[in-house]
Formats: structure tokens, sequence, C-alpha cells
């Protein structure tokens, strides 16, 4: 195990296995199965996958922090559900209409929208502005929504469960579990949806709208309910995300979550329904293994600081992910468990 | 009935716009220009019910634009068509300006595409069972109960069954539609039109691009389909096939109807041949 003097494999495949089926690996899973839906199936360039999950978790902690619904953290992820549907139909009923790369640009627009106004200072009392939510003093008396999902709600007893390097405590187990069983609840969803003739007329919007349209099917309908239900798939990862993390600020929501999502996705097979996990888990998998590869490296000296150095070890992983990325679109455009000859297909 | 309505042909006036005795279709004033460019200028037009209908005209005539706006992909500037779906009765008159193409499609019209719309990454099967109308299944409440569009599939799969192996494709069932030859796509197109047994059917250039033999098939499934009591509208450049198979025809250029008439009535009519004068098509319309 020792080719590399100072790089300690095991350590490595320890937490690489660790992150991939860590929380955030369900959280980005989640959202690929909500982006699948949008895209893999019925071809909605969603460029903003972020701002649904802002949709989500901000609902959500608004709700329950202003207290609206009688605090009842049930009604506030409801909530967040609701605003992500409202999000949805913001974006859809204007932009669907029209030629796919408006919806593009729409949800681009409406992401960034969200995550600037949030942080903005006449929102402080709602959103908590730069500082996000729950507010500082809270978080300081260790009041969150979090707390009851991972506190009042935990059934698992306090402990360290798990072997090796794969050791969770009680809260980040529980979190685990919930966050991987909305993936497969999601999963399910849509593996019966598009088995459906409803999944039916939604490939052939993807395929050709027009023809869609020639044979009946009202094609903006169609569009705007896969947009809805993406998207509080979506919604959902951004919730649990923010039950994992304990709070929920703007920074988390930032451009660059929807391009990992995408990759994510693309990794993993588009229009296949276990694609977005399998991307996930390899993303999470590969994106932490290099790093933690990198990062052994320059501390142990076999690659000299004038290269690299430690500090910039995070970028060059997103690099490494960029060329992985290429790669496979050239050599494997289906992702991992994509149909081979549905990639083919050269579409005229 | 068919036999009956194109026999009636032969009392109808051959002048543009003349009146039908039992229209399927009827179409009023409908203008759409591009810029300065009076693309459709149709005063008034109507389409006999249970016949082949042919829509002739030089490039640029605004065959197909016609075609666009009836259906509802289109909108044009000023106008007003109707459907009238059963014989003779006025209680039955939808009209149809100002519908979208899907509402357009539910009322019994359905059209083919020029360029063939193949939906590539499904099945030539799936291609088959999307065309059915009314599918219970296909609402999203009912999705995820099969139970609810189950004994329905079943029946559409009959039909769709049934269809591929008039069109001769039932050997490509479970292909990609991808996978078909030009022609085969053209068949598949118009089987699946019929998917949803429309009344009208209004086929883009059904010939274009199809190889020799394939033609001679489309043809007998369109005379097939006038002789199961569908009405058939179609745009076509292939002179023969037209004057082979159409019950009556209609001549456009620059936007209007310059002519209507059984084909020999058209293809003695002058003003026909005008329009065509310098073409090929002007010397295969003498012979004819």
């Amino acid at each position: 195990m020792n080719i590399l003097a100072g790089v300690d494999i095991g350590d490595l495949l320890g937490l690489a296995l660790r992150a991939s089926i860590g929380v955030q690996a369900a959280t980005f899973a989640l959202a690929a199965v909500g982006l699948n839906l949008h895209y893999g199936y019925t071809g909605l360039l969603n460029f903003g996958v972020v701002a649904f999950m802002a949709a989500g978790a901000y609902g959500m902690a608004i709700f329950f922090t202003q207290g609206w619904l009688g605090g009842s953290l049930l009604l506030a992820i409801a909530a967040g559900l609701v605003f992500a549907v409202a999000i949805a139909l913001s974006i859809g009923l204007p932009s669907l209409r029209l030629r796919a790369d408006y919806l593009a640009i729409t949800t681009i627009a409406i992401a960034e929208v969200i995550r600037i106004s949030f942080r903005s200072q006449r929102l402080l009392d709602l959103t908590g502005g730069p500082f996000g939510l729950p507010s500082i003093e809270d978080r300081n008396a260790e009041v969150s929504f979090s707390d009851i999902v991972t506190i009042d709600w935990n059934p698992i007893s306090d402990g360290s469960y798990g072997f090796w390097r794969l050791k969770f405590d009680e809260q980040t187990l529980w979190v685990m579990i919930l966050g991987w069983t909305l993936v497969l609840l999601a999963t399910l969803l849509i593996w019966g949806l598009m088995k459906s003739p409803w999944g039916r007329v939604i490939k052939a919007i993807r395929e050709d709208e027009d023809a869609a349209r020639a044979l009946g099917k009202n094609v903006f309908s169609y569009k705007l309910q896969s947009l809805i239900i993406g998207g509080m798939i979506v919604a959902l990862a951004g919730i649990t995300r923010a039950m994992n993390t304990g709070f929920v600020e703007t920074q988390q929501f930032k451009p660059q979550t929807t391009f990992f999502i995408w990759t994510v996705l693309i990794l993993g097979g588009a229009a296949s329904v276990w694609g977005p996990v399998i991307g996930a888990v390899t993303f999470w998998f590969i994106i932490v293994f290099v790093e933690e590869l990198l990062r052994q490296m320059v501390e142990s000296g076999w690659i000299p600081s004038v290269i690299l150095e430690s500090n910039d070890v995070a970028s060059v992983r997103m690099i490494m992910m960029g060329i992985m990325l290429a790669v496979l679109m050239i050599w494997r455009p289906q992702g991992l468990v994509g149909k081979k000859e549905e990639a083919q297909i050269d579409v005229r | 009935m068919s036999a009956n309505n194109a026999s009636e042909l032969k009392n109808i006036e051959p002048t543009p716009g003349s009146p039908k005795p039992d229209p399927i279709l009827k179409v009023d004033n409908v203008v759409r220009s591009f810029g300065g460019l009076r693309a459709v200028d149709i005063d008034h037009l109507e389409v006999q019910r249970g016949i082949i209908t042919a829509f002739i005209g030089p490039n640029g005539a605004g065959k197909t634009t016609l075609f666009n706006l009836i259906t509802g992909f289109d909108r044009p500037d000023s106008g007003k068509w109707t459907f009238h779906q059963l014989s003779k009765a006025d209680s039955w008159t939808t009209d149809l300006s100002g519908l979208r193409p899907h509402q357009i499609a539910h009322k019994g019209m359905v059209r083919t595409f020029q360029l063939t719309k193949s939906l590539a990454k499904m099945t030539v099967l799936d291609n088959m069972l999307l065309g059915a109308a009314e599918q219970k299944g296909e609402f999203l409440r009912y999705a995820l109960i099969p139970s609810r569009w189950k004994s329905q599939e079943k029946e559409i799969l009959i039909k769709a069954e049934a269809l591929l192996e008039k069109f001769n494709l039932s050997h490509m069932r479970d292909e990609y539609a991808a996978t078909l030859s030009g022609g085969q796509r053209k068949l598949l197109e118009m089987a699946r039109a019929l998917m949803s047994e429309p009344k009208l059917i209004l086929l883009d250039e059904p010939m274009a691009g199809v190889n020799p033999v394939l033609v001679e098939s489309l043809l007998a499934h369109i005379e097939n389909l006038r002789d199961e009591g569908v009405s058939v509208l179609f745009i076509e450049h292939d002179m023969d096939a037209i004057m082979g198979i159409s019950d009556w025809i209609v001549v456009l250029a620059e936007g209007r109807i310059i002519a209507e008439g059984t084909p020999s009535e058209v293809s003695k009519n002058p003003a026909v041949i005008d329009a065509y004068l310098g073409s090929s098509i002007a010397e295969e319309l003498k012979d004819v």
C-alpha cells in the first residue's frame, strides 16, 4: 500500500467512500433526480437548479423562524415546497411557450435574483440577509430547525455507528438515512411516471414538441407539470441540505452548485432512472479522492510547492473534474449507466 | 359514401372558392403576411368530405403556410375557418380559428410534416402509442395508478400493432425510430397520425424524399384511407402522383387560389399552365 511514501491509500479510500455515501452526495443525487426529469426526460434546459434548492431551503427556514405556521416544521417544509412550485410557475409561465433557450436564460436569471435579493439588507428581517437563517443569536444558542430533525425526531440512540473510517454519529446517520430514503422515493416516483403514458408524452416533447402538438398533446401544460414536479424534488434536496448544515445562507446557492448537479447528471447518465444516483456517488468519490490525494502529495513533498500549494488543491480538483467531464463526453456520452444506443442517435 | 362524394364532384363548378355539396372544412378570408409579402390570401375555400384533395402550386405559393395556419401552428392576420365533423349537419360545426394545435387535433384534424418528425429516441411502437387520443394515463393524476389505464393501453396496443402491420413496419416495432429509412419515417408518421382516428388528415409532401417503390405503397395507403371514410388533404410536387390519386385539386400561386377542379379540368386550365410557365411541370401538365 505504500507506493508513495507519505500517501495513505487507506485514508484516501476511506474519506472518498465516506463522502460518496454522505448527506451531500444524497442531496446532490436528489437534485439530479429532479434535474433529470427536467433535462433528461423533458429536454428542459434548467440552468437554475439552485433556485429550486434555495426556494425549498429558504421557504422552509423563513416560515419556521417566523413561526408563521405555528412553528410546525412539517408545515414549514410544505411551505418550502409550495415556494418551489411558485418559482416553477414564475419561470415556466412566461418562458415555456418560447424556444428552449429562453427557459435556460430565465432559470439562470431567477436563480441569481433569488440569491442576490435574499442577501440584501432590505430582506434582513425575513431572510437574515448575508447572515442567513437562523439568526446568529439563535445559532449561538443552538436553536435551529435542523435540531428538530436531528435530535427531536431522531430514533437512533446516541453513539457512533459503522466501522473503519465509515463511522457516523447518530445525527449524521439519521440525516443520511432520511436523505437516501428521499432519493429512493424520488427515483421510484420518476420511474413510475416515465413508465406511464404521461412519461411517453414527456419524452415525445423532448424529441419534438411540434410532433407532440400535432398529435393533440398540450405541450405547454406537460412542460409546466415537469418543471413543477422536478422543481419540488430539487427543493427537497435544498431542504435536506439545510437539515444537515443547520442553517441556510445565500453563499450556499451560487451558480456553481447548479453546474455540479449538471455534472452529476451527465456523469451518471441523463434520461436513465438510476443515473443521477450513480452520478452523485461517483462525483463525490472522485472529488474527495483527488483532493485528498493532491493534498497528501503536496504535504509529503511529492509535488513541489513551486507547482502546487495545499491552498490550491481545491481549485485543481475542479479542473480535474472539468477534464473528466470532457473525456466522458467524448468516450461515453451516455454517462455511466445511460443507454448507449440513445446517446448515439444523431437527431436531425 | 366516398364514391358518392366523389361523384358529387362532377356537378361542382371548377372555379376558385366554389361551394362543395358536403364540406368538411371551410376557410374564409384567411390572410397571412410576412412583412410586405402576402404569403396566404384565401377568400373562400371548401374541402369536400370523403375525398382526396391536393394542394399544388409553385414554390412559395403558400401551401405549407396555409397548412400551418389551419392546423394552428401559425396564426393568420385575419380570417376564420370551420370544421364540420358530421356530414351535412350544421350543429356539428366547430370554429377552429384561434385554437391551439393540440385543440385542433382533438377536433379530428391531424397533420403530418414536410420534414418528418419521427421521435428518434423512442421506439416505433412508442411513436404509435403516443398517437392515440384521449388516453387516461396521460393525465398526471392517473399516471401512477396503472389500473386506471392498463386496459386502455391494451386496446391502443392492439390498434397500433394492426396499423404497423398494415404499413409494413411490424418488423421494426421495437427499434428506435431513428433507425428507420426516410420513406419508413413517412409511413410511421402517417400511421401515427391515424392512431387518433382523424376525420381529416393533412399530409405535407408525404412523397418527398421517398424512393419510388415506397411511393407506390404510400399512394395505396392514401387511397385506402379515403375508402375507409377519412378525408385527405395533401400537398405534393410529384405531378404523376397527384394526377393519379387526387379527386380534386386546388391550385395556389402567390398565396391565392387560382384554380380548382378535377385533375383533368385543372390540367387544361390556362391559369394553371401560366402559373407553372417555364417550369418542367407545365410540360408535364400538357401530357396529362
